[in-house]
């Protein structure tokens, strides 16, 4: 292999191994993420030009941890004057300094779960900070992430870039914050991630290769801040839960790219080490003594994943979860999944009195799931003039071709 | 950095209140003033007089336009200000918390541009 080859290759193995570290740590140091963004890539760029020249550095990190303080500098000094900069500059120097002569990129503070915690900021736009953390730490570009989110590249970057801008000009601190802050500002960060997790998983299909990563993506984000954080239940309910999502992958369609419901599922294509390692991490969660949204919606997977496997039938500890994540978050949606729960354990008539009482809410309204289950349960009822009615509305709602699909054939069996 | 506190409120809201409480909301202020002197973070503050006393300039074509009133025509109006020197977005957000008109009012904060 010739020597540029090489050298790509390594620079390759470090952006892999250690980007969101080197990034976090300049931005924490910058107190700017786009600043510390451009002079590590100024870095990396750098380096595909020496090291073919002088052979790979000993240790690659703080090689281009020292060239982008370098550069972090110089844009400095382009950019900025006064007494500010001038703190500002010396504290650069002497983070830069202390980083590269322990030689050891071991020696370089992990600081990505600060960097985690200034992307979710409350100052933050919501629908922004997913995005934000997906850029930040895995340096996705936001053409890829614009497509995982359904946005215009442009109008992505733009969200981006000004959220970034904030940070810098509003003084977002890139600290974890203190013991009784924590639990509340963790939810930005958890809730960030599972928004991304989402937007992966509803391409169940898997063709679309940018959004199958973003599941990926977010659980190495869930697993990031599970390694910091191991102490803290949510973050491991979180963790489980995307787990168990993500072991009935292959088993949520067909070959032929069909629907399959949950209780249709064939369990054997259930990836059975994610499921014991979702189990394991709810049981961890548990011991910590601190129950929240997240640990109750990794119990009721793991409730849905023993009732198929073992073929029970009574939905009573459904029903008993979904009671307690009724009361914890009030969520019209978590109050239709209970009223479906309910219906298996007391027949579709009382699940659809409580969800005529739910459309009173007007939330739901155009909330596809409302509709399809809906149509589900009158159709069990037997009501099918209004079966059909709902399933219209749920067909007509839905972004999915395979659960289209899926409904107007149930739609079609209805009894004329 | 410094940041401004600026403070909006609903301006019946103090004409509606009784002597007693316009006492208490008095020294509620003088407590929250003092408690940032005593922390080092205050650097100036004021109370406005009410919407009803502002004026408008604006220069259009060299023509000078002056009209009587406040520019955002909305229900809570600024109020007061406080500039405050802190470290970071969150020691702002902490004072803007504890500030009275976040409880009866809104609290807006913003970094002020540094040179």
């Amino acid at each position: 292999m010739d020597r540029t080859a090489q050298a790509r290759r390594a620079a390759d193995a470090v952006a892999r191994r250690s980007y969101g570290k080197l990034v976090a740590f300049l931005a924490a140091a910058m107190h700017d993420v786009a600043a510390a963004e451009d002079a590590l890539s100024e870095a990396f760029a750098a380096a595909l030009a020496d090291w073919p020249r002088n052979g790979c550095p000993a240790n690659p990190e703080a090689w281009l941890l020292t060239v982008a303080r370098r550069k972090g500098v110089d844009r400095f000094r382009r950019h900025r004057h006064g007494e500010a900069a001038a703190v500002q500059l010396q504290v650069l120097a002497e983070i830069g300094e202390s980083a590269s002569a322990d030689g050891d990129d071991a020696a370089i503070p992990d600081r990505r779960l600060a960097l985690l915690f200034a992307c979710a900021h409350p100052a933050i736009d919501a629908g922004t900070r997913a995005p934000l953390m997906l850029q930040a730490v895995l340096g996705l570009d936001a053409k890829a992430i614009a497509a995982a989110f359904l946005a215009s590249p442009a109008a992505m970057g733009k969200r981006l870039g000004r959220a970034k801008q904030k940070i810098r000009q509003a003084g977002v601190p890139f600290v974890v914050p203190t013991r009784d802050e924590l639990a509340g500002r963790l939810d930005g960060v958890l809730e960030a991630i599972y928004a991304a997790f989402a937007e992966g998983w509803s391409d169940p299909g898997g063709t679309d290769a940018i959004r199958r990563d973003l599941t990926a993506e977010a659980l190495f984000l869930a697993r990031l801040v599970a390694e910091l954080l191991p102490q803290e239940p949510e973050v491991l309910g979180l963790l489980a839960c995307m787990l168990h999502a993500e072991a009935r992958r292959s088993a949520r369609r067909t070959a032929e790219g069909d629907y399959v419901p949950l209780a249709e599922q064939d369990v054997a294509l259930w990836d059975g080490a994610m499921i014991d390692e979702a189990e394991a991490l709810l049981s961890r969660a548990s011991r910590l003594g601190r129950i929240g949204r997240y640990q109750l919606e990794a119990a009721l997977q793991s409730a849905h994943v023993e009732r198929c496997r073992n073929g029970r039938t009574d939905w009573t500890p459904e029903v008993q979860i979904y009671d307690a994540l009724l009361a914890l978050c009030g969520s019209p949606v978590v109050a239709l999944n209970r009223a479906l729960a309910i219906a298996e354990l007391k027949g579709p008539e009382a699940a659809l009195e409580i969800m005529d009482a739910l459309a009173a809410d007007g939330r739901l309204v155009d909330y596809q799931p409302y509709w399809a289950a809906r149509a589900a349960l009158l159709a069990r009822a037997h009501a099918c003039h209004d079966a059909r009615h709902a399933f219209d509305v749920a067909i007509g709602l839905a972004g999915d071709p395979a659960v289209r699909r899926y409904l107007q054939d149930r739609q079609a069996a209805l009894p004329r | 950095m410094q940041y401004l506190l600026m403070l909006y409120a609903e301006e019946g809201g103090w004409a509606r209140m009784s002597p007693a409480e316009q006492e208490q909301g008095v020294a509620a202020y003088g407590a929250y003033t003092q408690a940032l002197k005593t922390a080092g973070a205050l650097v100036g503050s004021n109370r406005l007089q009410g919407s009803a006393t502002a004026t408008t300039v604006r220069v259009a074509n060299g023509k000078s336009q002056v009209l009587d009133g406040p520019y955002a025509d909305s229900k809570e109006q600024l109020a007061g200000y406080y500039l405050i020197d802190v470290a970071d977005l969150d020691a702002a957000l902490a004072w803007a918390a504890r500030c009275p008109a976040a409880t009866h009012g809104i609290v807006e904060v913003r970094p002020v541009w540094s040179m």
